[in-house]
């Protein structure tokens, strides 16, 4: 593996990982596979480019969009990226609400509920095919020079904010879910969500604030996404299988195992680009997710299946 | 007469669409196994099929001109062993991951197709697959007649044996197993290994709906195959009706049918250059289509004639 | 004044095969009372409807004269019915201390941490080591770890099922007696339990419950040595 494939791979293993975890989180409190966590990356990315088109749009004459240097884009797409995970949050919790939530209501077992997200995901995939066509959109036009970092390997100043910016939340979000009242409850309503109702814990609370992580996780990653590659309608559902695999390698319901996850599909896709050409990219999670299923379906860091 | 001739080939492709739906009815409705890779069984018949029997090209594996009867086999045979694979691999562990490991199959079958060119014909797919009573291919009536017979006639099969099997005492101890695993347990079945076959079966039959389908249309591309036909299928089965086989038959006709009239509207209302976005609202109805029907009723048109499954939950 | 009352109350898991069937039961604050009855006369669903964990189909639930029909259960805990299940009554994965703070989230912010330390200084078993998970504690423990989470809100009413199941008769004394010294500081219990002998001895007054119905209603010392005992336990014990 040469040392730039690592770069490559570490960079698309973030976006997974960060999606892994909001994927890997519903998974274990809400206690079933949610299909539509890619389409909200999707969802999450569009939004946020509405958003900054907006913004770019009612400032044109006010202040010139110069990008902060040295990155790609100006100061509107952090801005954005704030309202984006805001309407991201709200996408989820309305389908929670209108869907999933009816459906736990009736005590449907969880493999109707896979189905049930199973079908809103192509609801919502095709939903941004219609609104924005399936041609590929851009965060930014600007063209980026990446730079030595030693050892033979290159990055540019946005791929190096990505990597940054991801161990940044992914620490939060460990401190969040071990060390807050919120996380206890979180995991308590994973272990046994009878019991956590007896205890005195909201359930309905604790899954609300499950999808708004879950949900603003899957913006980040769209965006970040958006920002290092393109966006396409489609980029949430091809980032489905290596979601499911990170998450299942990683261990249901574990944060760290779930980034670490992301980052082994993410180098995985890099040596099989290298090794076999990129029309095979997509088959290194189904590799992954095999041997995972094979050798040990617990995942990683999992409680045994 | 044109207008005949429609009406069969109509038919014809949706009596595929019934095929495949009596297939997933076996995994889903009779045994509660998700699959979510419906287009790669499909897909591993059709190009199975169209190898066995294509007559040999240059630059491409396979073409062995084989009857058509042979490749259909081989189709059935190769969905089997496809199913078996995934199933041995994921029936033991939780119901869901048997739906992200035939995600995952779908996805890696969908690249063979595309990019495995010296058997697939890559992106361009395959051409020139025989058709059944091709001979008559120049008389459009008759020769769509005959297909209609053939693909009903298929139908008509698969649902009695697939009625009487339901009947027999391994269609009553996979339902025992659906709703109860411990009792049937207890019964001295092993839920492991009914579930298995009935998963094998299942693929076998929606793999020979493949490669019918691929027969009846006599060309195939990677395209064909993409997680949208999974989904039509889905729907198909939910509107009719899970765990009954009529119901399988009339959600591929009723949904095949809209699908057909909307697609023939757009193709005339809508300016070229927009068709692709409004038939991107085709697929975000069969998406809301399934939605609904779980919610408002999960049983289906036809329900099954038991009580409701208790999977579905208590509408 | 009563914590608990039931009026008419009816609840299962099926409408059409109601388990519970039109039970009235008033409950004075600072009773002791135990719930006994054969098994499958569904002493377990009655008091798993109470503390809303299964569907209640008609009736009433009173709790210190309030409705609380239908009452979501953390609503339930909230309002100071505290519930200790039978089995699976302690978070495994969590810290036997992350139990206790859960718990402890019904008390004002300010109270939290002193409970949580009491609590802990009332079973040194669990204060050796209160880092260490729930789930490597012995049967005895987590029942104890379970009172103690129960108590910790300072319910008025606390409901117990069975809570000397599986304990060897040494580790069933000192459940009781703990329940003893709860039941001294004022808090309503309302028992299910298998050991009648012990659940008498504790109890101030027994109801009986026979296919979903009360069928008996006494001081629990008239009960004691009583020949429809027998009848009802003995026979369905060895059955």
């Amino acid at each position: 593996m040469t040392p730039q494939l690592l770069v490559n791979g570490l960079v698309a293993g973030t976006t997974i990982g960060l999606g892994a975890i909001g994927l890997s989180l519903t998974y274990s409190i809400l206690r079933f596979a949610n299909f539509t966590q890619g389409d909200l990356i999707a969802w999450g990315a569009y939004l946020t480019l509405t958003v900054a088109s907006a913004i770019a749009g009612l400032l044109a004459g006010l202040a010139p969009a110069t990008p902060l240097a040295p990155f790609s884009f100006g100061w509107t797409l952090p801005v954005a990226l704030l309202a984006g995970m805001a309407l991201t949050v709200l996408l989820a919790l309305a389908l929670d609400a209108v869907l999933f939530a009816r459906l736990r209501a009736r005590g449907a077992d969880a493999i109707i509920l896979v189905m049930a997200g199973f079908g809103a995901s192509m609801a919502l995939r095709a939903g941004l095919e219609f609104i924005y066509t399936s041609a590929p959109a851009y965060f930014t036009h600007e063209l980026q020079i990446a730079r030595p970092l030693g050892l033979g390997m290159r990055a540019t100043p946005d791929q190096l904010l990505v990597l940054g910016l991801t161990a940044v939340l992914v620490l939060a979000l460990h401190l969040l879910v071990t060390r807050t009242a919120t996380g206890r409850a979180m995991r308590a309503v994973s272990e046994n969500p009878a019991l956590a109702a007896v205890y005195g814990l909201d359930v309905a609370r604790v899954v609300r604030v499950t999808w708004i992580i879950g949900a603003g996780l899957a913006c980040v990653a769209g965006v970040m996404s958006g920002l290092l590659v393109q966006i396409r309608p489609t980029m949430g559902f091809d980032l489905l299988l290596p979601l499911f695999a990170a998450t299942i390698l990683g261990g249901i319901g574990s944060i760290p195992g779930a980034m670490v996850g992301g980052l082994v599909i993410g180098l995985s896709e890099a040596l099989a680009v290298q090794l076999l050409g990129a029309e095979w990219r997509a088959a290194a999670a189904f590799v992954v997710l095999v041997a995972v299923l094979i050798l040990r379906p617990s995942g990683l860091f999992g409680r045994g299946a | 007469m044109e207008l005949l001739a429609y009406a069969a080939f109509f038919l014809t492709v949706a009596m595929t669409y019934a095929t495949i739906c009596l297939g997933l009815n076996v995994q889903w409705g009779q045994t509660g196994l998700f699959n979510v890779g419906v287009a790669a069984f499909v897909g591993l018949g059709a190009y199975v099929s169209a190898i066995l029997t294509t007559p040999e090209a240059p630059g491409r594996l396979g073409g062995l001109g084989l009857p058509i009867a042979a490749g259909w086999v081989g189709a059935a045979l190769a969905g089997g062993v496809l199913a078996l694979l995934v199933g041995a691999l994921t029936i033991r562990l939780r119901s869901d991951y048997l739906a992200i490991a035939t995600f995952g199959v779908a996805v890696a079958l969908q690249l063979v197709f595309q990019n495995a060119e010296p058997l697939t014909g890559g992106a361009f797919g395959i051409g020139f697959i025989p058709r059944p009573f091709g001979g008559l291919q120049r008389q459009a009536l008759p020769f769509a007649a005959l297909n209609l017979a053939l693909t009903v006639a298929l139908v008509l099969i698969l649902y009695l044996a697939l009625e009487r099997l339901a009947q027999s005492p391994w269609g009553r101890a996979l339902r025992a197993v659906r709703e109860d695993e411990t009792a049937a347990e207890s019964l001295g079945k092993s839920p492991l290994r009914l579930r298995l076959e009935a998963f094998v079966l299942g693929g076998m039959v929606m793999a020979l709906a493949g490669a019918v389908q691929a027969h009846f249309i006599g060309f195939i591309a990677p395209a064909n195959y993409l997680p949208a036909l999974t989904f039509q299928v889905w729907a198909m089965l939910i509107l009719g009706g899970s765990g009954n086989n009529r119901g399988a038959i009339l959600g591929a006709v009723v949904v095949w049918a809209i699908w057909a009239a909307t697609a023939a509207l757009i193709a005339h209302l809508v300016p070229a250059g927009e068709q692709a976005r409004a038939s991107s609202l085709q697929l975000v109805a069969i998406g809301v289509i399934l939605c609904a029907v779980l919610l408002w009723r999960p049983q289906g048109l036809l329900p099954e004639r038991r009580a409701v499954p208790r999977h579905l939950g208590r509408p | 004044m009563t914590a608990l009352t039931l009026r008419d109350f009816v609840a299962g898991y099926d409408p059409d095969l109601p388990i519970v069937k039109d039970v009235t039961l008033d409950v004075p604050e600072g009773q002791v009372l135990t719930i006994l009855g054969p098994n499958g006369a569904g002493k377990s669903t009655l008091i798993r409807a109470v503390a809303g964990m299964v569907p209640i189909f008609s009736g009433e639930v009173r709790l210190s004269g309030r409705d609380v029909t239908r009452a979501p259960a953390h609503a339930l805990a909230r309002a100071g019915l505290g519930f200790v299940p039978q089995t699976e009554n302690v978070f495994t994965r969590l810290s036997i201390r992350e139990n206790l703070q859960i718990a402890a989230e019904l008390l004002p912010r300010s109270a939290r941490a002193a409970r949580v330390a009491a609590m802990l200084a009332m079973f040194p078993d669990l204060a050796a080591r209160p880092e260490a998970l729930a789930g490597s504690l012995s049967g005895g423990q987590r029942q104890m770890l379970a009172a103690a989470r129960a108590l910790l809100s300072e319910p008025r009413v606390l409901i117990l099922d069975e809570p000397s199941a599986g304990l060897s008769p040494k580790l069933v004394a000192q459940v009781f007696d703990s329940l003893r010294r709860i039941a001294q500081g004022g808090v309503t219990l309302v028992l299910v339990e298998q050991n009648v002998r012990a659940a008498l001895a504790l109890a101030d007054r027994a109801v009986v419950l026979v296919d979903g119905r009360l069928a008996h209603d006494a001081p629990a010392a008239e009960l004691v040595g009583n020949p429809l005992l027998g009848q009802l336990f003995l026979g369905a014990r060895a059955a």
